[in-house]
């Protein structure tokens, strides 16, 4: 009953402060849509390829494509001076039947877009082989039954007009032998043509690796990250307020008992994080176009435990504050430290030592299974380690949160 | 005379190192109205603290009700009225009240008449819609005021309760406070102001820790041969000095 009471005026004042409520909602989504902007800006990037002893015919392939130069170049030192020079974004070297490709990767999107390109060109020129290698043979198969008939026929004529009979076994076998043979030339000369059309290629980063930043990748943890950031910062300065104007005195005067407090105020913005929470998964889906694979409920869901659990650490962390400003302080010390751990930043490319520090920080277990949700269409049934997990730090901090308040109530 | 309905005895109370109150005898009776008075620090803050139980006594015994404090379910009988408003600006007056009503345990259709009854004791009914954040300085005291007499406690427990209230109705409010000694409530009042000092049953004079001296104002004024509460006080705090 008290608890619905603390809950209620929660709500009442929340929606009544009209411009932190326009942060809570607007600034995410335009924020997203910015980032979106920025990120994807892959359709009109203009990218310049070096080639070292590749085909004129890919080369020529890779020039017809939009967006993409082609230079060629002698030598792969030559080429190398050239990136190191900023004049092309990539080197493309044969090597016998192989090709080796060298990206400078300092912009993601480039380095897609080189990929796709040579993919392409390749693709092109190798159809193109294929296709003459084709011709001939069937021109071949043609030629050569021909002759098979040919040879049929003469067999034929030698078995009837016979003479003797030992010339004719040895004509017939002869035609059968020649028969033989270039129907096996013919075998041959299609399987060389096939497995010619598949060259192995290797990639090479200068800098970073395949999985340096894209959207996509980033969107499941910025989501998390808002839900968090915005509910922490937001119920750590109500209860601040609460403690300095004497509100939560009084409160601790009436025979209300702590955990209710922290009930209440769990309810308020659990209701507070789902609205949000939809609001920014609908905008992502419907303004930026991004795929959910999997339930956006289960999004939903695993965004209201991350907003109880920042919700807990927000009020916890209040009583730590004595002003407002001393509350801003701690975003450096606790927000910030989650985004490089929340898996924005992947975490492979890390030391051990600072991988073991992703363990502790909410923001990672809520970014990998919202990822999974919305990137491979996982069930939330079987996100079960990353939701208890979860589930643990809430009711950790939960205790302490009704502990702690003991500091200004000694019932 | 009755039981006494605060009984605090010997009470000390330390801050880490800091010895705030060293040995606080005081007792509240059933229909006496007590006042707290000495200079700022001298630790009425803290007796008022560890009487609702917000602090626990580093010795001696604080006693409400009969009951050894802190008890939380006995605070439903306390209306407790703090320094500061501590009320929620975003939230009209009547809001306020009920919520306030809501935590101290009021039934539901008590409520109205309730919150009514406060409101019109501080003259406050017509502005309840009010949001609190369009209130003047007087007004919030005020309803600070109505919120710790909803429900009728037995006792109030009240921090400066006429601070920034102008003469009028400052006169209204003791009037109510005398109403409410007469229906045999107690009530525990500090005041910076003098001549309300004159208005209690007994005072009692906090200084460095402890009661330097606690009787009715009429027997303190003999006792230190003066004409006002207010020469007590400074002859009180002269003689320490």
């Amino acid at each position: 009953m008290r608890t619905i009471g603390i809950m209620n005026r929660v709500l009442k004042e929340l929606f009544r402060d009209k411009r932190t409520l326009a942060l809570m909602f607007i600034a995410p989504v335009l924020v997203m849509l910015l980032m979106s902007v920025i990120f994807n800006t892959n359709s009109s990037t203009d990218v310049s390829v070096g080639t070292v002893s590749v085909s004129q015919k890919l080369n020529k392939e890779m020039g017809g494509i939009k967006h993409v130069t082609v230079k060629s170049y002698d030598t792969k030192k030559d080429a190398k001076r050239a990136m190191n020079d900023e004049k092309v974004d990539a080197i493309i070297k044969k090597n016998g039947r192989n090709y080796s490709l060298t990206y400078a990767n300092t912009d993601s999107t480039k380095t897609a877009t080189v990929k796709l390109a040579f993919k392409n060109a390749l693709t092109a020129t190798s159809i193109n082989q294929l296709k003459s290698a084709l011709k001939q043979s069937t021109k071949a198969t043609v030629k050569l039954q021909a002759q098979l008939q040919a040879l049929q026929k003469q067999q034929a004529a030698a078995s009837t007009a016979t003479a003797t009979a030992g010339s004719a076994t040895a004509a017939k076998q002869a035609a059968a032998k020649q028969a033989a043979a270039t129907k096996a030339t013919a075998t041959n000369h299609a399987t060389k043509s096939s497995s010619q059309s598949t060259p192995k290629i290797t990639n090479h980063y200068v800098y970073g690796d395949k999985d340096t930043g894209y959207f996509a990748k980033m969107l499941p943890i910025l989501m998390g990250f808002f839900v968090f950031f915005f509910v922490f910062l937001i119920s750590g300065m109500a209860l601040l307020k609460e403690r300095t104007t004497g509100t939560l005195d009084r409160l601790l005067a009436t025979p209300v008992k702590r955990s209710s407090i922290v009930f209440g105020y769990m309810l308020s913005y659990g209701i507070l994080a789902m609205i949000q929470t939809i609001v920014i998964v609908l905008t992502t889906v419907w303004l930026l176009g991004i795929e959910v694979v999997g339930s956006m409920a289960s999004v939903v869901v695993i965004n209201l435990i991350l907003a109880l659990v920042a919700l807990a650490f927000g009020i916890l962390l209040s009583t730590f504050a004595n002003s407002e400003f001393q509350m801003m302080q701690f975003i450096p010390l606790v927000i910030i430290p989650q985004v490089f751990f929340s898996g924005i930043i992947p975490l492979d490319s890390m030391a051990d030592w600072v991988k073991d520090i992703s363990y502790v920080i909410p923001l990672k277990y809520s970014g990998d299974a919202v990822s999974d949700i919305i990137m491979r269409g996982t069930s939330i049934f079987s996100l079960g380690f990353d939701i208890a997990i979860l589930l643990v730090f809430l009711i950790g901090l939960t205790i302490l949160n009704v502990v702690g308040l003991k500091r200004y109530r000694k019932v | 005379m009755g039981k006494a309905i605060i009984d605090l005895q010997h009470l000390a109370k330390k801050f880490g190192d800091q010895t705030v109150l060293k040995d606080i005898n005081l007792t509240v009776n059933p229909g006496e109205i007590v006042g707290l008075i000495g200079p700022s620090g001298a630790g009425k803050s803290t007796v008022i603290k560890v009487t609702l139980g917000m602090e626990v006594a580093s010795g001696g015994s604080a006693k409400v009700f009969d009951t050894t404090m802190p008890n939380r379910e006995l605070l439903g009988q306390i209306g407790y009225m703090a320094q500061t408003d501590a009320l929620y600006d975003s939230l009209s007056g009547l809001e306020n009240l009920k919520f306030f009503g809501l935590m101290k345990g009021i039934a539901k259709a008590d409520m109205k008449q309730e919150v009514m009854h406060a409101a019109a004791v501080v003259d406050l009914t017509a502005d309840l819609n009010k949001r609190v954040s369009g209130y003047s300085g007087g007004m919030m005291r005020r309803l600070s005021l109505a919120i710790a007499l909803l429900g009728s406690p037995k006792l109030l427990i009240l921090d400066e309760p006429t601070v920034g209230i102008d003469p009028a109705l400052r006169r209204q409010i003791w009037a109510e406070l005398g109403r409410i000694r007469d229906e045999g409530r107690s009530i525990l009042i500090t005041t910076h102001v003098m001549d309300e000092a004159e208005l209690v049953g007994r005072v009692a004079l906090l200084l460095g820790g402890e009661v330097m001296a606690f009787d009715a104002p009429a027997v303190l004024k003999k006792q230190y041969g003066v004409d006002t509460i207010e020469d007590v006080f400074l002859k009180a705090e002269g003689v320490e000095s």
